[in-house]
């Protein structure tokens, strides 16, 4: 396991940007086609000073030569008017159609990157569907979803950066830098040197400034996060009356904050400074020589004027070179974070066999179990269980004693380390996982309905599952009743997280989800917590009457819930501790026996009058006690 | 907690509905009221952005001597060469006062903006910290982040860069024009007419853009919401194999953000090429136009060539920093208005304080509503808590409480059972003044607790919530936050008291441990531990629990509960539970129903009664 997890680390390190080109896939078009226009606009940019230079120098002063002269007839050079207006119209129309293409290369970028960030975006939260619980909690799920939006979003500006200006400025810069060259070979030396000096400012700064402004966006982030914090303990700030205290936090860490960004964007008042100073230092350096060629004779004055036009194009590139730069290496901590999740194996996988489930019989041999992998921090250690299709059996334990981890080996969330975990008869890494999770239900501890209906929540159980059958499962549950009490019935619209429910009625609403799969086994981790006795006794009457042959396994913190199973299993330390009838476990387990007290210090000696009646009825008092 | 309407959190529809500010021209003249401390640095960068907007443009007019000097160069080289040196000089000394006072204006800006943001937040957080509670209970924390986060950084870049940019451009623009007018009036009227196309462009696309740019948030708040709730669900999504719905489900919302997507991003991309052509379409008209004949000479058509690209860029900047500037002062509005929330008033004139014998006492002020007589009376601090036909209402309808009289003192542990939106919490926010009652009074050692100062009377009142709310720091820390000024000893007391001294100091580092904002490394026992900790340091005359037990297994409860009862013991107690166990051995157990105490007595006598506290306790009635 060890050995696995640092070769994921180590290839998602050395798979950049690249690894996510394939999901350009059919958006391929439109990603070359970007780079073409903009390349198409930008020569008709820099073929404008070149028309500006011969209109002047032609038109204006009737100058012997300039640059573009052999390109046209002598008569026409004759002919002013003329001339002005056909370059006049040249000239238009290379605007006209640096214009079009601008257009296109805008529209085309859009496409071709909102598409490749679209396949993206589909292709890690599919990966991350795959996941198993294992690789979840390695990675935490604020931080996944932090992944599939704001990560996915920052390479998505990339992209279209990259196709749109990574092409843009060095084609500006070399077809200006060519044009330059063409005018004037000699006053082109002067961007050899203000080039790299400009560049090595430009890269030195961005050195300089990525840990400052890694600083910043750090205490930006705390001072955030402990506002979030006031913000959720607003009562307890309030109740020890220490919003004087939390203000002096609060300007400690919004001071902090200031400095750090005075300290990192100083750097950057620098940057438009240095910027101009290059180049107008050109500009001045190019009209002295410049001048100097014009009074010689070897320049026009068309030229001189359309070499400052080409000294702003090529200054100006390369500083947008270094913004690219910069952004890349803002942008590479969201790709390797991308990364990290497309190279994480799932670390359990379909094995497509087509194997069916028996019987609900589990059986546990040996396993050991540890959420890290390591056998030095088992959760579970040597659990050895056999219960036979039909069973209920009833498992008690502290918190972290391992009771929900020991269910969730049955449908597979997690594999255990060592041993093995039976299903019907056969190893349940058997079973395709879909196969094994159909007829295995588990209602979770944490538990979740989603937006939509009750009955679109529902139809989780089955999709296909008749307005009869989810009636039905809702009866068992106890849950029939309440939904027919709200305006919509069935039809009532849960927002997020299922907030129009009470904490109850959510868990009855879950556990008829779970009863729609028709499950061979039925697991319920801590599931009617909320659920009072009654109810709670009316479930388990129901499941007793309506599914003897389901496997049933309930993790509960009341005793009540599970004192009428055929054996509880009592969990302690990551072991079974005990396993038995209630009236034997009261008898030897002092766990069991401590845990039931705990619950029933002094049991009321009367409490017939109990209705429902499913049970024998002498038992009732015993059962009746208490309210989670 | 409360029911109370509940602000929903949805960005899509606070980013729909909040566009623009209502009124920009007061919102903007607040904010800069917040450059009053920083007015000198502030003053003196519009100087210097004045300086190096008239410096840049004066350049760019240098090119109009300077070309025509060399047009003389046929007829006077020498004398034309001298003079172009000396011109050359003149450009680039203006060159070099640009470059200086831009440095310098930026700098001064980033100080003064960094200094205006600053007070802001600190101005914000304060006045969020005097807000009642209900304000809390009806905003989502999520609603109250966005003000730190959003709406704080779009004025961030208002301050920073919007605002220099503005400033920048208009001088420029009034300077760019004036030589302009003085260069060609007739070339002139063609930049008139440029201008209103560039204009009318930005402003078209602008619109377009805005409405492609909702539909895009709204896209992005939905798959957003919808990759969040599938994550959070994961392990239901794999317990009912529900894999490839989710992912059919999620292809709609990506493609539906996909289309919408693009067309924001087209249009937002489009403006570079726009903005960029259009003033090389009028470069290259002017240039014709002015060769054939509007100008007379070239150095004034290369001049005022030079304006040209110059007048464009300002143009379009200004049009594009204006949706910025709308955007910021809209965010900025909801700061104001967050700050004009009336906050929780304090008026008590009751004091804690000690008397001669340094026993804790209440200072009552013997003076007339005038206030002439300075004598205090002292009545010493016991703990005797009075409910006189209390009635409450949050929201002035429905009334949560009903006539709800009860006294407790000194040693006392009172029960409150009920289900949940009986008002027994409500009780507790009654008793520390989270609310105020409308009718009735509560007393403590028999001053209305309204007379008394909310942080002293706060200061006695100790609270352990059913969520523990932990601070990021140590152990130490967060049991030291119950006391400031607590010694390491206290704190220590404090935990053994709460039983929680023997796992501390088996943690790795014992009182040192950090505890990180999720608690992930510590069990919810071990928290709740930690909280009673530190409500046992503060030594309070008072103590209540709501729910403090909850989330515990009875097990590891009756391991809190030792703590618990060292921590009562001669204290007056409130006990708000779920769990019928947990109340068992109080004083009194008041039952609530609606708003009303249906039942109150001992656990022997409520079982003897067979009324709703037998019903409950034998399950037969759910508490929901």
């Amino acid at each position: 396991m060890k050995t696995k997890k640092t070769s994921t680390e180590k290839s998602a390190k050395n798979s950049g940007f690249r690894s996510l080109l394939p999901c350009a896939k059919g958006y391929w078009l439109p990603s070359f086609l970007t780079p073409i226009f903009i390349v198409l606009e930008v020569t008709m940019e820099v073929f404008i000073p070149l028309l500006m230079a011969a209109i002047v120098d032609g038109g204006l002063y009737g100058s012997p030569d300039f640059t573009l002269r052999k390109y046209f007839s002598a008569e026409l050079i004759a002919d002013k008017t003329r001339f002005v207006i056909i370059l006049g119209g040249i000239m238009v129309l290379a605007a006209m159609l640096s214009l079009a293409f601008g257009m296109l290369a805008a529209r085309t970028a859009a496409v071709a990157s909102m598409g490749f960030a679209k396949n993206l975006r589909r292709k890690v939260f599919e990966k991350i569907l795959s996941f198993s619980f294992k690789n979840t909690d390695r990675f935490s799920t604020p931080s996944l979803v932090m992944r599939t939006t704001a990560d996915i979003n920052n390479v998505q500006n990339l992209y279209q950066q990259m196709i749109r200006i990574f092409v843009r400025a060095p084609v500006m810069m070399v077809l200006a830098a060519v044009m330059a060259l063409r005018v004037n070979a000699e006053l082109s030396v002067i961007f050899l040197v203000a080039l790299p000096i400009m560049f090595c400012a430009l890269i030195s700064m961005g050195m300089i400034g990525k840990p400052r402004f890694r600083v910043m966006l750090k205490k930006y982030d705390k001072m955030n996060a402990s506002v979030q914090e006031n913000l959720v303990a607003a009562r307890v700030v309030k109740s020890f009356a220490r919003e004087d205290y939390e203000k002096k936090k609060f300007a400690a860490s919004a001071d902090d904050l200031k400095k750090a960004q005075i300290y990192a964007q100083k750097l950057f008042s620098l940057l438009p400074a240095i910027q101009m100073g290059i180049m107008w230092t050109c500009a001045v350096i190019l009209m002295l020589m410049g001048g100097n060629q014009v009074f010689a004779g070897t320049l026009t004055k068309g030229e001189l004027v359309s070499m400052l036009t080409y000294t702003n194009q090529v200054v100006g590139s390369v500083s947008m070179v270094a913004m690219i730069i910069m952004m890349l290496t803002m942008t590479r901590e969201s790709v390797t974070r991308i990364n990290e999740v497309l190279d994480e194996v799932p670390d359990i996988t379909d094995n497509g066999s087509t194997l069916k489930v028996e019987n609900g019989e589990i059986e546990f041999r040996h396993v050991d179990f540890s959420y890290s992998g390591k056998s030095d921090n088992l959760t579970l250690s040597d659990i050895n269980l056999h219960i036979r299709a039909g069973e209920t059996i009833g498992v008690v334990g502290g918190t972290g004693d391992g009771k929900s981890t020991l269910m969730q080996l049955i449908p597979r969330f997690y594999d255990a380390l060592s041993g093995e975990v039976l299903v019907g008869g056969r190893n349940v890494k058997d079973y395709s996982l879909y196969e094994l999770r159909e007829s295995v239900s588990m209602v979770l501890q944490k538990n979740m309905l989603f937006s939509g209906t009750i009955r679109d929540n529902l139809r989780w159980g089955n999709k296909d599952a008749t307005d009869e059958q989810i009636e039905h499962a809702c009866r068992l549950a106890c849950a029939h009743d309440f939904i027919m009490s709200f305006p919509n019935g069935y039809d009532t619209d849960l927002g997020q997280g299922g907030v129009n429910v009470s904490g109850g009625q959510k868990q009855r609403l879950c556990i008829a989800r779970a009863l729609l799969k028709n499950p061979k086994i039925l697991i319920l981790d801590d599931s009617t917590s909320a659920v009072d006795s009654r109810t709670d006794e009316s479930i388990r009457a129901a499941f007793r009457e309506s599914l003897p042959g389901t496997t049933k396994l309930i993790i509960a913190q009341r005793i009540a819930s599970i004192m009428y199973s055929d054996r509880i299993i009592v969990m302690d330390k990551g072991r079974i501790s005990d396993v038995g009838t209630h009236d034997e476990l009261m008898q030897r387990s002092e766990i069991y026996r401590e845990v039931y007290l705990s619950q029933n210090k002094e049991l009321p000696q009367e409490g017939g009058t109990v209705s429902g009646g499913n049970s024998s009825s002498d038992t009732k008092g015993k059962e009746a006690v208490t309210n989670a | 907690m409360p029911k109370m309407p509940v602000g929903r959190g949805n960005p899509a529809a606070r980013f729909a509905g909040n566009g623009r500010p209502a009124n920009p021209f007061k919102t903007m003249s607040r904010l800069l009221k917040y450059y009053g401390k920083c007015r000198w640095m502030f003053t003196v960068a519009v100087i210097m952005i004045a300086i190096y907007s008239l410096a840049t443009i004066a350049a760019s007019y240098m090119m109009k001597p300077l070309v025509a000097v060399l047009e003389e160069a046929s007829i006077t080289p020498d004398a034309a060469q001298a003079k172009y040196l000396a011109l050359l000089i003149g450009m680039a000394g203006l060159y070099v006062l640009s470059v200086l006072t831009n440095y310098c204006l930026n700098y001064l800006m980033l100080k003064c903006s960094a200094t205006v943001l600053c007070d802001l937040r600190k101005d914000m957080f304060d006045k969020m910290q005097n807000l009642p509670i209900s304000y809390f209970d009806t905003h989502t924390h999520g609603e109250l982040m966005s003000y730190y986060t959003n709406d704080i950084d779009a004025i961030r870049e208002l301050l920073h860069q919007s605002i220099t940019q503005l400033i920048i451009s208009c001088i420029s623009l009034v300077g760019i024009v004036a030589m302009m007018l003085i260069l060609s009036v007739s070339l002139f009227a063609i930049v008139v007419v440029m201008g209103f196309v560039v204009f009318f462009t930005v402003k078209f696309i602008g619109k377009k853009s805005g409405k492609n740019f909702a539909r895009q948030q709204k896209a992005v708040a939905s798959v957003n919401g919808y990759i969040e709730e599938m994550m959070a669900g994961q392990k239901v999504v794999k317990a009912f194999n529900h894999e490839e719905e989710s992912m059919k489900a999620f292809d709609v919302l990506n493609i539906e953000f996909c289309s919408a997507a693009t067309k924001a991003n087209t249009y937002a991309n489009i403006m570079g090429p726009i903005m960029n052509n259009l003033s090389h379409i009028f470069y290259s008209i002017t240039t014709t136009l002015g060769v054939l004949g509007l100008v007379t000479s070239g150095s004034v058509l290369i001049a005022f060539l030079q304006y040209i690209r110059q007048f464009a860029e300002r143009i379009s900047q200004i049009s594009q920093q204006f949706n910025f500037v709308l955007l910021a002062l809209a965010g900025a509005e909801r700061v104001f208005k967050l700050m004009d929330v009336p906050p929780e008033i304090d008026d008590g004139d009751v004091t804690l304080g000690l008397n001669a014998h340094g026993e804790k006492v209440w200072r009552v002020p013997n003076g007339t509503e005038s206030g002439a007589n300075n004598s205090v009376t002292e009545i010493p601090l016991a703990g005797m808590v009075e409910l006189h036909d209390v009635t409450f209402s949050y929201d002035g309808k429905v009334n949560v409480l009903n006539d709800v009289s009860l006294y407790a003192k000194r040693g006392q542990k009172i029960a409150f059972v009920g289900s949940t939106g009986a008002g027994k919490t409500t009780i507790t926010n009654l008793i520390n003044r989270f609310y105020d009652v409308n009718e009735g009074e509560i007393t403590y050692d028999g001053i209305d607790v309204r007379r008394i100062k909310k942080r002293d009377l706060r200061e006695t009142l100790g609270m352990v919530l059913q969520d523990t709310h932990l601070f990021t720091g140590t152990v130490m820390e967060n049991i030291r936050y119950g006391k400031l000024n607590a010694t390491d000893e206290e704190c220590i007391r404090a935990a053994k008291i709460a039983n929680a001294h023997y796992f501390i100091s088996h943690l790795p580092k014992g009182y040192n441990t950090m505890l990180t904002s999720d608690g992930a490394n510590l069990s919810q026992g071990q928290r709740q531990l930690i909280a009673i900790a530190r409500a046992a340091v503060t030594n309070p005359e008072v103590l209540i629990l709501d729910e403090a037990t909850s989330s515990i297994d009875t097990r590891t409860e009756l391991l809190i509960e030792r703590g618990m009862d060292s921590l009562m013991e001669g204290r007056t107690v409130f006990v708000i539970a779920h769990r019928l166990s947990t109340v068992r051995n109080s004083n009194a157990i008041m039952v609530l129903e609606k708003g009303r105490i249906i039942e109150r007595g001992d656990h022997e006598e409520l079982l003897r009664r067979k009324g709703r506290y037998y019903e409950l306790y034998t399950g037969m009635f759910e508490l929901s």
